[in-house]
């Protein structure tokens, strides 16, 4: 590297003399490198490691203590998982969870690539259509929740009018236990389909028009083009959409569940990362919180896994 | 179109049947878009209705009154709810941006052993999202005694890696001519960055600093946990307190969150392009 700054130097040196050498006697240009990159680096570092990387350590370390309200721990080894594992509630909350990713994950999917495919195309007011259907995403999950609590409301909600409207009866959105997990799922959706459409979106744009007009001469129709052009060659995106809803699924929907049903009716909506706050900071219960925090990052991190396995990492069949 | 409408007269038939198709999907479009938009028409015409109006099922207000919006702001203090979360955001934004730019400068352009190891884990923490780590990142918090205060709004929102990542991925793909002539006349590496480097990369970081307003003017769970002060309160926090004291007056609570949303409404028809051009790139690097 010494080696590499030296004809710089000379090269430097003829328009002027340099005044600036002698100020760094000590340290050379690589050394300086180290300590400038150390500089710029310390700051965000020092953060990400005392917000996120020691709360991520100490996650698995409290769950082995009882913490007190008032900051005292007691170790209790294994307790609080034991606990978990004989606890309905947490089971329930991971059954749920499972629905709601399961059930989330792939309509997500499917009306987000629907929607991508719809403003690829080439129509009148189609900037129109992009953003409208984006504008949920801006819209904070708490208006939303709001918004949406008001129009699934069973007496005065506005879906049940137009429900009775038609002449049929209407549902209790938020109040049947049978009910309500989907209906989150839905208003979910009416969030984030935009942001997953702008993501397809961008992945479709990258294919290559050639191919499309290619299959086009060959007599291929919309199907096929899609079947042999489109899916292939998308598949970096879908891996991508794919993986980070499900991240977003199954560490997210805290917001919607606590405005819409406050994980009623009889608990048929208490997901897991809700079931969590509730032990924490309802019940205190900061330790075994912790427990199942850790349990939920261990699921999170093997569906991501088998994600993964299965798309084998988003990349094309080309080999490697 | 205007390559398809080149073609000659054996093509007709494939065309005509092309416009069909467009035409049925603009209607789809336009019966999605409606649909799609629909609840967020609804949350603004029914916050100018009256009590006795907002359940009645139109669209279209009989009266309208502003009347819900001037209770909203004198019967709660609404304008401290929105100042605070404007003043956090704000802070949380400028911070996160000259932090992020500055780590990943170094990280794509300086040379330093252990670089890509360093990489990978600043990158590897954007799986930890902040849900998971909330009851720990809670407890450091209440030991460093920042719980209530603006500093324990403000400071822990500030590092994720997402915005480095960004960042990190625009830098690797500038030139490297200018910098590298601003070394050769000997300027130190912060000058480079601050006069060169900081300038160049003013489309990036607009597009991340509505992105990074937007997430925390939005944010919720942390702002509810960490505060129990009446003055911290943000506009978030506010307006869900304010649904459960108000529940069954919609009148009053779909005022309150119509501006709640408000501001970014306005931020995403002034700014829309940057925030989807900043989505695309975060999919597909």
């Amino acid at each position: 590297m010494s080696d590499l700054a030296a004809p710089e130097r000379t090269a430097s040196a003829a328009p002027a003399a340099r005044p600036k050498e002698p100020p760094q006697p000590r340290l050379s240009r690589k050394h300086r490198e180290w300590l400038a990159a150390a500089l710029f680096l310390l700051p965000d570092c020092i953060g990400l490691l005392v917000f996120v990387g020691i709360p991520m350590v100490l996650s698995v370390v409290l769950s082995f203590f009882q913490v007190s309200g008032f900051g005292s721990y007691e170790w209790v080894g294994l307790g609080n998982y034991e606990r978990m594992l004989g606890d309905p509630l947490f089971w329930d909350s991971m059954k749920i969870t499972g629905i709601y990713v399961l059930v989330l994950v792939p309509v997500l999917f499917v009306v987000s690539l629907g929607l991508g495919l719809l403003v690829k195309q080439n129509l009148p007011g189609v900037s129109i259509f992009r953003t409208i259907f984006f504008l949920p995403y801006v819209i904070s999950l708490v208006v939303v929740g709001l918004l949406w609590k008001f129009m699934l409301d069973e007496q005065i909600g506005v879906v049940n009018k137009a429900f009775r409207s038609v002449g049929l009866e209407g549902e209790s959105w938020l109040g049947d236990p049978d009910i309500a997990l989907y209906s989150i799922i839905a208003v979910f959706i009416w969030v984030m389909m935009g942001y997953y459409m702008i993501i397809f979106l961008a992945g479709l744009q990258e294919i290559p028009r050639e191919y499309y007009e290619a299959a086009r001469i060959d007599g291929a129709g919309p199907w096929t083009q899609f079947r042999t052009i489109t899916w292939p060659l998308l598949r970096p995106t879908s891996f991508f959409v794919l993986l980070m809803s499900t991240v977003a699924a199954i560490t997210g929907g805290f917001e919607l569940v606590f405005v819409l049903t406050e994980g009623g009716p009889a608990n048929s909506t208490s997901l897991a990362i809700f079931y969590i706050y509730q032990q924490a900071f309802v019940f205190g219960e900061y330790g075994y919180s912790a427990a199942m925090g850790t349990a939920l990052v261990l699921a999170m991190v093997l569906v991501s896994g088998v994600i993964f396995k299965i798309t084998k990492g988003g990349r094309f069949d080309d080999g490697d | 179109m205007a390559t398809e409408t080149r073609f000659a007269p054996a093509r007709v038939t494939r065309m005509s049947a092309g416009r069909r198709g467009r035409i049925g999907l603009t209607v789809l479009g336009t019966v999605l878009a409606a649909v799609a938009f629909f609840p967020v028409l609804w949350m603004i015409t029914s916050a100018f209705k009256t009590r006795d109006t907002v359940t009645d099922g139109k669209l279209i207000p009989d009266e309208f009154t502003v009347q819900n919006f001037v209770y909203v702001f004198t019967e709660v203090p609404f304008v401290r709810y929105l100042l605070n979360s404007f003043f956090i955001s704000a802070v949380i934004t400028v911070v996160a941006l000259l932090l992020h730019s500055m780590a990943a400068y170094a990280l794509a352009r300086l040379r330093f052993p252990g670089r890509e190891t360093l990489f990978m884990t600043i990158f590897s923490t954007l799986l930890i999202t902040a849900p998971v780590v909330l009851i720990p990142l809670f407890l450091v918090v209440r030991e460093l005694g920042m719980l209530d205060s603006y500093a324990g709004l403000i400071i822990p929102a500030i590092f994720n890696a997402f915005g480095i990542f960004l960042l990190r991925q625009f830098y690797l793909g500038l030139p490297r001519e200018l910098e590298e002539a601003a070394i050769v006349d000997g300027c130190g590496h912060w000058r480079v960055y601050w006069s060169i480097v900081l300038p160049l990369s003013r489309p990036i970081l607009s597009a991340l600093a509505i992105f990074f307003f937007l997430a925390n003017w939005n944010s919720f769970l942390w702002p509810l946990v960490s505060t129990t002060n009446p003055d911290l309160t943000v506009v978030q926090v506010g307006i869900a307190s304010f649904q459960s004291q108000y529940g069954s007056n919609w009148n009053y609570v779909l005022a309150a969150a119509a501006v709640a949303a408000a501001p970014m409404l306005v931020l995403f028809f002034s700014f829309q392009k940057q925030i989807t051009e900043s989505i695309k790139t975060s999919g597909l690097k």
